[in-house]
């Protein structure tokens, strides 16, 4: 395997279970974490929906992934952008979704937020920076 | 250039594998290196052997088979995406208990960690799909 470092984003754009987009992402998010790249997620338009808490899956007869993401954390996946327009136009608040959180062992691992709230252009910006793109 | 092919749609309903197949070929035809061409989401319907499409169609599946062939390409199929849409090598049907196998000449059914070694790999990941 390589031994350079890449930054790696995975794009969300889609509601989490209208396609299987979400959840088949989310799998490379889990495989990819075992190579040590340096990784972001992002969460735009209804991807945003992919991290909303309190998901109930039970009248769909679909399995309810979304308590992975609170696992990310433990796979070192701590950069998690969310799109500020994409919540709002939505009408969701930082409050509508799972608090994600990510243990820094550089500092006695202390709890810190996974989730960076950030504008349209802050997140081309990040998205500009990145060299490897999974658009899902 | 070194590319990795990401193919996310399945053949015909999407002009996403159409649109991979073609790009695969000019980078090729270019002198370009394709490191490996990975099927995900329904993309893994790429790799059956099993497709019939019209005489007066192209027939997708055999025209990735043949670039393979040609080429020495790595086509590879998701195993977890392959195995929630009925993609069958004879490991799969020996592991998971299947009557049949239907992947196609060329085609190798492998895990995720293929397509992130592909990103980590090639100069540019190209991925095709909605």
């Amino acid at each position: 395997m390589s031994e350079e470092t890449k930054k790696f984003m995975y794009i969300n754009r889609k509601a989490p279970y209208g396609t299987i987009y979400a959840w088949e992402s989310l799998e490379v998010v889990l495989i990819g974490a075992a190579f040590e790249q340096d990784v972001s997620l992002a969460f735009l338009d209804d991807g945003v929906f992919q991290l909303t808490k309190g998901q109930d899956t039970k009248g769909i007869g679909m399995k309810n992934f979304s308590p992975t993401y609170s696992a990310l954390g433990d796979y070192e996946v701590t950069k998690i952008y969310v799109e500020k327009e994409s919540l709002e136009e939505r009408g969701l608040t930082l409050d509508d979704l799972q608090h994600l959180v990510w243990e820094d062992e550089d500092e006695d691992y202390a709890e810190k937020d996974s989730i960076r709230l950030v504008s349209r252009a802050e997140l081309a910006e990040v998205i500009a920076a990145s060299d490897v793109l999974f658009n899902f | 250039m070194k590319l990795t092919i990401q193919v996310n749609e399945g053949p015909y309903q999407h002009q996403s594998s159409d649109s991979a197949y073609y790009f695969t070929k000019a980078a090729l035809d270019k002198g370009h290196e394709i490191f490996r061409v990975f099927f995900y989401h329904d993309g893994v319907n790429n790799g059956t052997r099993l497709t019939t499409p019209p005489q007066d169609d192209r027939n997708i599946v055999k025209r990735w088979s043949d670039l393979a062939e040609e080429h020495g390409l790595d086509l590879v199929v998701c195993v977890a995406a392959a195995q929630r849409r009925g993609i069958v090598d004879d490991g799969e049907a020996q592991r998971n208990g299947k009557d049949a196998t239907n992947i196609a000449p060329g085609f190798r059914i492998s895990g995720l960690g293929q397509l992130v070694e592909g990103g980590v790999q090639s100069d540019r990941l190209v991925v095709f799909g909605d």
